[in-house]
């Protein structure tokens, strides 16, 4: 056996999923035994079988990616329970193992995975979905690009009708559950059971159930984004939350105002105070970056553009 | 060798792994440690929180790069991307060496996220050679390779694992990283004398050296970093350094972390085995 035989047939056997008791399968997928499978390349010792040597390996596979998992996506535990979230973990990490020299994108296909496969987060699929969005938002808005921030002055001023970047790690999110307070509501109960005991963990695991069953859909416009290296959610007005969309679409600032107030009909010095107390508390967030800046000179563009 | 090809020609004393629950502390209290090994594969993203801190120390302290996803033994040559992005970050650090493990972890672009153990024989040598040569050339600073720990023999090896390891450096002209709590936990699992594998590597080619606590389990030993070094790996250590001189030591602490004084006390550990070396020569 060379080489390349061995890694793939030691990689199949490390990668296939454990028995329900968190062993190796007795069988490979063609039906094999995997006593005879890990016998043709793993040397038994005085201690331990061929099959346990090569089990280690196996159950260590899944102890990792399943924890790392868990890790990520507490809020989709919360939701669908213990249980039910490891079933899904198992299937999905089956389906998707990981591509990535790094466990941080394990969770990367989750939600393109779970749209195929609702059935795992029934009965509250939209529930789920938002939260799976929410969490890999955070991830990626946690060690995503910043770019230097600009300072009012930066803009270009000659540029009649300017475009204005955000910050490559913010992440834009339409959602249909407000996901953001349960998630913090989960993390606080999470943070506070590491100290109770177990008839308060108990009781809080009962409160954490109470809230999931009470969320009622609400749409919400959330902006992910990092401030000072921590990760913040920020809710938005749906206009400003089309607004920041057409910016991040490389859209111009004119069609980006046309696009966020389309159908809206609001005078146009009042626009005029809505966009710029939007430009002041996103350019103190440090939201945007590149060649244009939204300084003062912007707001004087708007003006000669409406 | 205190200083050599293979770490660079530096002289770095007893470090310690670079770990989030002591950033806190390392920032504030600024301790006095040699030299810190990072983790590679946690600082190899586009910016945030770890970069920072990682930003911050360099400005303090003496970084050395440690991967765990290079699997220089895996089938297919190494990822360009991963090569460019881990590229970006030695520029960043300025690590006088970097390190990898002896070992496959994927498969066709499908990763295990673990350390698997090579099948001891020519052709494996001769491919996982090829392999550190490349990723050499690429990012042009002198590498080693660390012996892992392994649970499992393959029927098809041909030699030793020393013998093997010896084969893959000399090969490929590269450094070692001797982790002397994997020598012992393999030497438990596999029944050899931890010894006769420190006595069998070529000593001039040792960059650095790791220590770390590892579980004991019925039938085996498990490297779990959780706790602080046993007697019988500093003894294996004590003998590594009779040979080597010498040499830069670092302290694995990866899980149930206890205190950053703990950790660094628990490394300086090896400095009295490094005076009782200087005054028995």
């Amino acid at each position: 056996m060379n080489l390349l035989e061995i890694q793939h047939r030691m990689f199949e056997a490390v990668m296939q999923p454990l028995t329900a008791s968190e062993e190796m399968q007795p069988r490979n997928r063609d039906g094999k035994s995997m006593h005879e499978v890990a016998a043709e390349f793993i040397k038994p010792n005085d201690r331990l079988s061929s099959f346990e040597r090569l089990e280690i390996y196996n159950r260590q596979y899944w102890f990792r990616v399943l924890a790392a998992l868990d890790e990520d996506f507490r809020g989709l535990r919360a939701i669908i329970g213990s249980r039910q979230f490891e079933v899904l973990s198992k299937a999905y990490l089956i389906d998707c193992p990981s591509e990535s020299f790094t466990l941080r994108n394990l969770g990367a296909r989750l939600e393109w995975w779970l749209r195929s496969h609702p059935e795992h987060i029934q009965p509250r699929a939209g529930l789920a979905l938002d939260m799976v969005r929410l969490e890999w938002a955070e991830i990626e808005a946690f060690d995503g690009t910043a770019e230097p921030v600009l300072a009012p002055g930066d803009l270009l001023a000659s540029d009649p009708d300017p475009q204005f970047r955000l910050q490559p790690h913010l992440q834009l999110l339409s959602l249909r559950y407000p996901v953001d307070d349960l998630l913090v509501a989960i993390r606080k109960d999470d943070s506070d059971g590491e100290m109770a005991s177990n008839a308060i963990s108990e009781r809080r695991k009962q409160s954490r159930v109470q809230k999931v069953a009470r969320q009622k859909p609400q749409a919400i416009f959330l902006v992910v984004h990092r401030v000072d290296y921590s990760v913040y959610f920020k809710r938005v007005e749906p206009e400003a939350f089309k607004f920041l969309k057409a910016l991040r679409e490389g859209k111009s600032l004119s069609a980006t105002v046309v696009l966020a107030f389309q159908g809206r009909d609001i005078p146009e010095c009042r626009l005029l105070g809505i966009v710029q107390s939007w430009f002041e508390n996103w350019s103190s967030l440090g939201w945007f970056c590149g060649p244009e800046s939204p300084g003062q000179e912007f707001i004087s563009s708007l003006g000669r553009q409406s | 060798m205190p200083a050599n090809p293979f770490n660079g020609f530096t002289d770095f004393g007893v470090g310690i792994g670079l770990r989030v629950p002591h950033y806190q502390h390392i920032l504030a209290e600024k301790p006095v440690v040699s030299w810190f090994e990072i983790i590679s594969e946690n600082y190899m993203i586009d910016g945030g929180r770890p970069l920072r801190v990682l930003d911050q120390i360099l400005e303090r302290y003496r970084v050395v790069q440690h991967g765990v996803s290079m699997y220089f033994g895996s089938p297919e040559p190494p990822n360009r991307e991963h090569l460019k992005r881990l590229k970006s970050l030695v520029k960043r650090t300025n690590t006088p060496w970097l390190t990898d493990h002896l070992c496959w972890g994927s498969v066709d672009g499908t990763y295990s996220h673990d350390l698997l153990p090579m099948p001891y024989t020519f052709e494996a040598a001769r491919h996982t050679a090829q392999n550190i040569r490349e990723v050499r050339d690429f990012l042009e600073i002198p590498i080693a390779v660390e012996n892992v720990s392994s649970y499992a023999e393959f029927q098809v090896s041909e030699m030793m694992e020393w013998e093997f390891l010896t084969e893959v450096v000399e090969l490929a002209d590269c450094g070692i990283l001797l982790d002397v709590n994997n020598i012992y936990v393999s030497s438990r699992n596999h029944n050899f004398n931890p010894y006769d594998y420190v006595n069998g590597v070529p000593a001039e080619r040792v960059a650095q050296i790791h220590i770390a606590g590892h579980s004991k389990f019925e039938k085996y030993i498990l490297d779990t970093h959780d706790h602080p070094v046993i007697d019988p790996v500093w003894e294996v250590y004590a003998r590594a350094i009779e040979r080597t001189g010498r040499t830069a030591t670092l302290l694995e602490w990866d899980d149930k972390i206890p205190s950053f004084e703990e950790v660094h006390n628990e490394a300086l550990k090896a400095n009295q085995f490094v005076a009782e070396m200087a005054v028995a020569s």
